[in-house]
């Protein structure tokens, strides 16, 4: 028996032969949509992708059809399809952050984090005002939501996968059905039930009470699946270790869910963070800095967006912009620390 | 079992089940408690949105009567002191509702196609590098606020869909949804729709995604075995195994479309008129609706704005629950 | 290597109740008829390994397996029998981070050579799972005939092959009259022969087996080997299995794989009834006396 020298190798990846073949066959393709483009009446972009998309399709079909058979020929044209599918779902994306970028360029400036808006008008030049009213108001609102749906959720979660009650069905139903309220009912529903009958204002607190009903199903969702991936043992190890569930649960259960329970948290963050519905109706938006929830309205940074927009001169826009830029940043940052932690979870 | 002399003198009667309960102790039972009503909240604020909705709405209602949804009419009418006359005024969101579902429908049915094929894409085809890029990237689509999609819609996006919607009115205008009368294209329901398939595409992705993953691989193992290419194994496998929750996610998305509120009222034109015209600029949607006359509301219209926001919640929450019934169903089952 | 002349039953006369594994594997040695033993080299394993990422799972197997005749892979539980049988039909591939070494040579082409038509090579090497798998959205009759679908393969007469296939499969008198039920409504060991059948229709020349009996009672395994003795005139079987006995019943060849921790090698092989009776490695003695594993 030789001792194993030989080197681990891949057969079934693509050579360099083939890939070569796959590169020419797009430029082909690319070449045949200019020739059809340029001699015939059809043209624009949209005529230069559809040519390109049914030339690599023909190409690659002949290809196949001829090395390999049709099956192999029908395989390659599903191939060209899906890999079309992705394309078309990612370029919203990327033209979506380029322009974001763009756009909010202008409006980018360190003033932006310490002036707010109570002695500029939005068409004032971008070096004047900021966001900072909204950056706070938008920390206290999504504040208050985080107090009131984290309970509420993990609780839910918990009633889920550790009580296993007779409601358990229904309430897993409901929680669904919760996670698609419209953001417009939500405020509708705080208006009605709390504007309209107790406070007759809008403040900060509604708008926290609107974002608690959009965040409460994420967040008990998210952490039912969390929960339902600790393993059973551990549950019975803690019973059988003559703990009572309670303790098993809080002592074991969730500790050991500890970074998927904030990861859930930081995904209820980021899906309501961006609201705006609800919080044009309940939260109303000052131009000053307002750090009390309980009285007059408070401004937050959808709102800032919104208004800019909506106000419609170029440095209302580009404000917007600046502020949708500070807001996706936010976002960002939410998601890739959700990201990490549930990835350095899963890798353990 | 013990061996010893039965118990039960008849030899072929069964032994009395004995019950088995643990009686918990006295932390377990408030523990049990708080949970459980944790967890009954959701039905507490569905139920108190469904109470409150309806009682502020109550009166608008009770006045229209059916016309509420099949009238397309809405008139404030004041009196003389500058009251509403609540008799004289007539509120129906036909027209909006009828657009809700325009839009909504237009956009299921242009995300769908490309969700499943992407979803595919990234489950059997692209290399492990690209698939775990594209859904953290298109996960992070998902959390995008609906207003960035607004503002993209309406500066990058429209032009360019106003340009596909005169293609589209050159060629397919023989079909009726297509027509044109009057050739403005902006703002039209059309738009709206490609923007709201922009925004649901990630949700119907992941959920086929999710679904499509599920798919069992000894089965799929099977097909390769049997000299598949990797299309007629999906054909085989993955799409009987995964089409109702691909159904099911469709319906997810049209929950979502239909209850959008911001990104359609920056790109779409309201209009009081039943519109079944999709290019044409002119359409409707509840929620748009609800956010563009609050602010000049009095208190009548206000108390109409509730109903329609009640019949909206009513409309997302049948949609969204048939949705989930079809998710759950085919995440269990074995088919 | 097995060479199939120095067959090693010359005591094949001693026709007792079979007492021990060596006399069962006997016992079936005689039973089979002269001249449908082997037809020639099919398939040859040249100096296979396996890995998983880094870590090297297979070492240096080299194996022929003659047409028409059963070969029987047996050892311990991860010693590498199943991927072994699965780097014969580039199944191998599919786990994230596999790679191998060798060749798999198929009437004398490497199947990993470039440009191989992958779907080909698993047109003609056939596989039957551990679990039986059944598409469930399938009818019996098309589930037979599914990898014709697959594979887009033309079929003059499509009834006839299904008749064949089931028949061969040792499951047409059970399921004739219900070809229209879904795959799924048979039980256990009926949905194994159903995967066997719908193996058969593409009309591989090589049939692998992993552990098929393994999640079926007695009864089901039975006939299951029945089927593979049927079969094994006409094709190379090389079946993976826990199970002494079956692999006694079975096979004309036994090949043992073991491994101490590192990668799995291939100790010995040679004809069923020599490495039951007299094997010349100790630990193949050891494993099939029952010492270990």
């Amino acid at each position: 028996m030789s001792t194993p020298t030989l080197k681990p190798t891949r057969p079934w990846k693509l050579t360099p032969k083939q890939r070569g073949l796959i590169v020419l066959n797009l430029v082909i393709a690319s070449a045949l949509s200019y020739l059809i483009v340029l001699l015939t009446p059809m043209k624009g972009k949209l005529a230069y992708l559809s040519i390109f998309f049914i030339a690599t399709i023909v190409i690659n079909f002949a290809e196949n059809y001829f090395k390999r058979g049709l099956a192999a020929a029908k395989d390659s044209i599903a191939t060209s399809f899906a890999a079309a599918g992705l394309i078309v779902a990612v370029v919203p994306i990327f033209s979506i952050l380029f322009t974001i970028f763009e756009r909010g360029r202008a409006g980018l400036n360190f003033g932006l984090f310490l002036h707010d808006m109570k002695l500029n008008g939005p068409n004032d030049p971008l070096n004047q005002g900021g966001l900072l009213h909204a950056l706070i108001g938008s920390g206290i609102m999504v504040g208050i939501a985080l107090l009131i749906s984290l309970p509420i959720g993990i609780l839910t979660a918990i009633y889920l996968t550790e009580i296993k009650g007779i409601y358990s069905r229904p309430i897993k139903f409901l929680v669904q059905a919760m996670s698609g309220v419209p953001s417009i009912v939500a405020g509708l529903f705080i208006l009605s039930a709390i504007v309209f009958p107790i406070t007759k204002s809008s403040s900060g607190l509604m708008g926290g009470f609107a974002l608690a009903i959009l965040m409460i199903p994420t967040i008990a969702r998210t952490s039912e699946e969390v929960l339902l991936l600790i393993p059973n043992d551990l549950r019975e190890a803690g019973v059988a270790l003559g703990g009572t569930q309670w303790r098993t649960i809080s002592l074991i259960v969730v500790p050991a869910a500890k970074s998927g329970l904030i990861t859930a948290t930081i995904l209820g963050l980021a899906r309501v963070a961006g609201e705006t519905a609800p919080l044009v109706l309940v939260s109303g938006g000052g131009d000053a800095v307002n750090t009390n929830p309980f009285q007059s309205p408070m401004g937050s940074l959808p709102f800032y967006i919104w208004k800019g927009f909506t106000f419609g001169t170029t440095e209302s826009i580009a404000r917007s912009w600046a502020g949708i830029f500070v807001l996706l940043s936010l976002i960002f940052i939410l998601f890739i620390a959700a990201r990490t932690l549930s990835g350095s979870r899963s890798s353990k | 079992m013990s061996t010893s002399t039965p118990i039960v003198n008849s030899a072929n009667s069964t032994p009395e089940k004995r019950e088995l309960t643990t009686k918990p102790r006295f932390s377990d039972k408030v523990f049990r408690g708080v949970a459980t009503a944790g967890g009954l909240s959701s039905l507490v604020i569905l139920g108190l949105i469904l109470i409150f909705l309806g009682y502020q709405g109550f009166q608008v209602l009770r006045s229209e009567g059916i016309g509420f949804i099949t009238g397309s009419n809405w008139q404030v009418v004041q009196d003389n002191a500058g009251n509403t006359d609540l008799e004289a005024s007539t509120f129906g969101i036909a027209a909006m509702l009828v657009g809700t579902l325009l839009c909504a429908a237009l956009a299921v049915s242009i995300a769908v196609p490309i969700s499943v094929l992407c979803a595919l894409y990234l489950t059997f085809y692209a290399p492990q590098f690209l698939k775990k890029m594209m859904v953290a990237i298109i996960d992070l689509m998902a959390a995008f606020p609906s207003i960035l999609f607004g503002m993209w819609g309406f500066f990058i996006l429209m032009p360019h869909v106003e340009y596909w919607a005169k293609l589209i009115h050159r060629y397919f205008s023989w079909i009726p949804l297509f027509k044109m009368e009057i050739p403005v294209y902006t703002r039209s329901p059309f738009v709206a729709g490609v923007v709201l398939a922009i925004m649901i595409i990630p949700i119907i992705t992941s959920v086929s995604r999710e679904i499509f993953s599920q798919t069992p691989l000894d089965r799929i193992q099977a097909a390769y075995a049997l000299g598949a290419t990797r299309w007629s194994m999906i054909r085989a496998v993955v799409i009987p195994y995964g089409k109702s929750g691909v159904v099911g996610g469709a319906m997810l998305g049209l929950g979502r479309a239909m209850g959008e509120t911001v990104a359609v009222y920056t790109v779409l034109n309201l209009v009081y008129q039943i519109n079944w015209h999709v290019l044409i600029g002119a359409g409707g949607n509840v929620a748009s609706m609800i956010l563009l006359k609050f602010g000049e509301a009095g208190p009548t219209e206000t108390r109409a704005l509730m109903a329609a926001g009640l019949v909206l919640f009513i409309l997302t929450l049948i949609v969204n629950s048939i949705a989930n019934a079809i998710v759950s169903r085919t995440g269990g089952k074995g088919r | 290597m097995i060479n199939p002349n120095e067959d090693g039953n010359e005591d094949m006369e001693t026709k007792s109740t079979p007492s021990s594994l060596s006399d069962v594997a006997k016992a079936n040695q005689a039973r089979k008829q002269p001249g449908s033993g082997a037809l020639g080299v099919g398939l040859e394993a040249r100096s296979i390994h396996a890995w998983f990422g880094d870590k090297l799972v297979l070492r240096d197997i080299s194996l022929d397996f003659w047409s028409g005749t059963v070969t029987a892979l047996i050892g311990p539980s991860g010693c590498g029998k199943s991927t072994f049988i699965r780097t014969l039909n580039r199944m191998h591939e599919f786990i994230p981070g596999a790679a191998m070494a060798g060749e798999v040579l198929l009437n004398g082409q490497d199947i990993y050579e470039q440009g191989t038509d992958v779907t080909k090579i698993r047109l003609k090497v056939g596989m039957v799972f551990q679990k039986p798998n059944p598409f469930p959205s399938m009818t019996i009759a098309d589930n037979v005939l599914a990898g014709l679908k697959l594979a887009q393969l033309k079929s003059e007469n499509k009834d006839d092959l299904l008749e064949e296939c089931l028949e061969r499969a040792g499951l047409w008198n059970e399921v004739k009259d219900r070809l229209n039920a879904y795959g799924g409504s048979l039980s256990g060991g009926q949905q194994q022969r159903l995967c066997i059948a719908r193996s058969l229709a593409v009309r591989p020349e090589v049939l692998l087996m992993d552990e098929p009996c393994s999640a079926l009672d007695p009864g089901s395994t039975l006939k299951i080997e029945e089927t593979i003795q049927h079969l094994s005139s006409s094709m190379t079987i090389i079946i993976v299995t826990h199970n002494m006995q079956q692999a006694a019943r079975v096979s004309d060849y036994t090949g043992f794989f073991l491994s101490d921790g590192g990668p799995g090698e291939l100790v010995e092989v040679g004809p069923t009834s020599e490495i039951f009776s007299r094997p010349k490695d100790i630990r193949t003695e050891n494993y099939v006396t029952g010492r270990f594993g």
